[in-house]
């Protein structure tokens, strides 16, 4: 990392700290008036980020902190990203693919959003194929995409059966053994992953990265 | 209110009746009951009960009635909730133009329960229209965005600063058709509500015939509940604690105001003390203990209060896990109130709360849909002897009620091992 100007640093305070209005107005200068490189901003958000999402899972910071977190990522990303003018460099390499979506017949989504945020500034390369997603459609984006983890998502109790019958498709496809599966929301515990079948699961985003850390090799 | 049928209550029925509805009332007043009453909640698992499928329970009036009763007979519970009023209402909703929720027909299938659309339904930008002039927000923004009835009511002349012969002039906007078109839907959205309120009028007077007392039949809401809900949706929401900190404590105490008037008068109506008050947003892992003190708890201690000082008796369902929270929801004063815990464990809340409100719940959903009638016998058996006999006022019951995948033979074993170990 290059060494860090105090201009920089105020920045990914003011991110960290919540402080929505001066870290926009600091960005937007930055950016569009002492012409920073934007991937140099974007970097420095990532930073930011990753005390937000640290100071989450001490429990210092809950729910709100993360969807504004969320929210100022993507307004400076808004500013920044058609300012990069250079070819992208080398990503940095990603932890592990995650695929997450919320299982057939639940329309809810705040959990699963919320956990697709909290893998992605922890270095997973996540892709979420939104709600009520057919079984067919797990299927199709495993054989697509090849995560590493798949991510099944339910608030409502039917939930459960959703759970078993897509994992139960994913084995009768042949891959259940490339990827591990866990499954996340209000109602799920031990009891309803031993139904599902699923490897773990989790009641918060806290526990779905610790898991892919762990899946991945990574400590937790 | 359309007439409904009158029962005949025989004397015994009358007993059963009233040595019921005190088991409760003892739980509430913090006495020893005869024994640990149940309570009985189910949405679409009567469906599943009553071998039809979700739409038939949502629009078939009398169908539904006559599951409803044949498992309030078969259960016998202590108290049971207003189920006609929870699930019969496809044929309301469809007249209003409901649009907060997909149902089986509408967005969903046959066999799913309805399910809530989060969404923005008011702007942060409205704050101040709202916390000004709540009835006029409603009229122009709010009500043609959640039910299709109402679009047109926004051309209603604006009534506040009409005046002489301004009141005149002011009135011409009613002449437009589309007003008197928006008023006719109103008009049979409403007479199929009514409709809808006299079926479950019917059912609720036919089960205190039986000898069954209703557990409650009015229901309350939270004001940050009420906001984050129904107008500012949950991202929206929490974003609004950081940018309309300020705005949103005032609509919050605004709020306090209205729904308590619409709470009493809906007590008033029904002749049931016990409000039932399904909480959402007051989890543990919903947001820091500073925020929920700051942001959600005042503003529902004063509804709480509101309810309490007009002698009624609320019931709020705490969802999800409010370990963290029960030291600040004691302040309540004893005797007064039924705590309903989703997940937080009971006996801790016992430990908490116990010489200060009565409990209800918590058999876990996972329990209830996959456990087996012996696991089941097990987890009532637990909370009999860990909270009830220990001097717990408890009310038996699901972690929200029945899990509409449970199957029938684990709600005959929680009944009968309420029965066994509760008394």
């Amino acid at each position: 990392m290059s060494a860090m100007t105090d201009q920089e640093q105020q920045l990914i305070t003011w991110l960290a700290d919540m402080n929505e209005d001066d870290a926009l107005a600091l960005a937007k200068r930055m950016l569009l008036e002492e012409g920073v490189n934007p991937l140099r901003v974007l970097e420095l958000c990532r930073m930011g980020m990753d005390i937000v999402g640290k100071r989450f899972e001490q429990g210092e910071y809950f729910l709100p902190e993360l969807v504004l977190a969320g929210e100022m990522l993507e307004n400076i990303g808004a500013i920044a990203k058609p300012l990069i003018k250079q070819a992208p460099g080398e990503e940095p390499k990603k932890l592990a693919r995650v695929l997450i979506g919320t299982v057939h017949g639940d329309l809810h989504d705040i959990g699963k959003n919320i956990v697709t945020f909290m893998l992605d500034i922890n270095g997973f390369e996540v892709k979420d194929i939104g709600v009520d997603v057919p079984i067919n459609t797990f299927i199709d984006e495993i054989n697509g995409f090849k995560p590493d983890v798949v991510g099944l998502s339910g608030f409502l109790t039917l939930a459960f059966d959703s759970m078993k019958e897509t994992i139960e498709a994913i084995h009768g496809a042949g891959l259940r053994d490339q990827i591990k599966i866990m499954i996340g929301g209000g109602q799920i515990d031990e009891t309803v992953r031993s139904y599902t079948g699923a490897d773990a699961f989790g009641t918060n985003a806290v526990d779905a990265v610790s898991l892919c850390k762990t899946w991945a090799g990574v400590t937790a | 209110m359309t007439e409904s049928q009158s029962y005949v209550q025989s004397p015994e029925a009358k007993a059963a009746h009233d040595a019921r509805w005190q088991r409760v009332m003892d739980c509430v007043a913090l006495k020893q009951p005869d024994r640990m009453p149940v309570g009985f909640q189910p949405f679409f698992w009567l469906a599943k009960y009553g071998g039809i499928n979700n739409r038939q329970l949502m629009y078939d009036y009398e169908k539904t009635k006559e599951i409803a009763e044949r498992a309030v007979l078969e259960f016998e519970p202590d108290v049971f909730s207003p189920m006609i009023l929870q699930v019969a209402a496809g044929k309301a909703l469809e007249a209003i133009g409901f649009k907060q929720l997909e149902w089986p027909g509408h967005g969903v299938g046959d066999n799913q329960p309805y399910q809530y659309l989060d969404r923005e339904y008011m702007k942060a930008e409205e704050y101040d229209e709202f916390i000004f002039d709540p009835t006029g927000f409603y009229l122009t923004k709010y009500l043609p965005r959640v039910a299709s009835a109402f679009e047109g009511i926004e051309q209603m002349p604006y009534f506040p600063g009409l005046y002489y012969f301004r009141l005149i002039a002011g009135i011409t906007p009613m002449a437009n058709p589309r007003i008197r078109q928006t008023f006719d839907k109103i008009f049979a959205a409403a007479e199929e509500a009514d409709r809808f309120n006299a079926h479950h009028a019917d059912f609720t007077n036919r089960m205190k015939a039986h000898g069954f007392p209703s557990g409650y039949l009015s229901t309350g809401l939270a004001p940050y509940d009420f906001v984050a809900d129904y107008f500012r949706g949950a991202t929206g929401m929490m974003k609004d604690l950081y940018r309309h900190k300020d705005k949103l404590l005032q609509l919050l105490d605004k709020c306090v105001v209205f729904l308590l008037r619409h709470t009493l008068a809906s007590a008033a109506f029904w002749g049931n003390p016990i409000i039932f008050i399904p909480i959402h947003w007051a989890p543990d892992a919903f947001m820091s203990q500073k925020q929920f003190e700051t942001f959600w708890w005042p503003s529902f201690r004063k509804y709480l209060m509101g309810l309490i000082d007009a002698g009624l008796i609320p019931m709020p369902l705490w969802e999800a896990d409010c370990t963290k929270r029960l030291e600040a929801i004691r302040d309540v004063p004893p005797g007064k109130c039924i705590y309903w815990f989703e997940r937080t464990d009971m006996v801790k809340a016992f430990e908490v709360l116990g010489d200060v409100v009565a409990l209800r719940g918590n058999l876990s959903p996972s329990l209830l849909t996959t456990g087996s009638p012996d696991q089941v016998d097990a987890a009532v058996r637990h909370l009999a002897e860990n909270v009830f006999h220990k001097g717990g006022k408890l009310i038996l019951d699901g972690a929200f009620g029945i899990p509409d995948e449970t199957p029938v033979e684990n709600v005959r074993a929680m009944f009968a091992a309420a029965r066994k170990y509760g008394g």
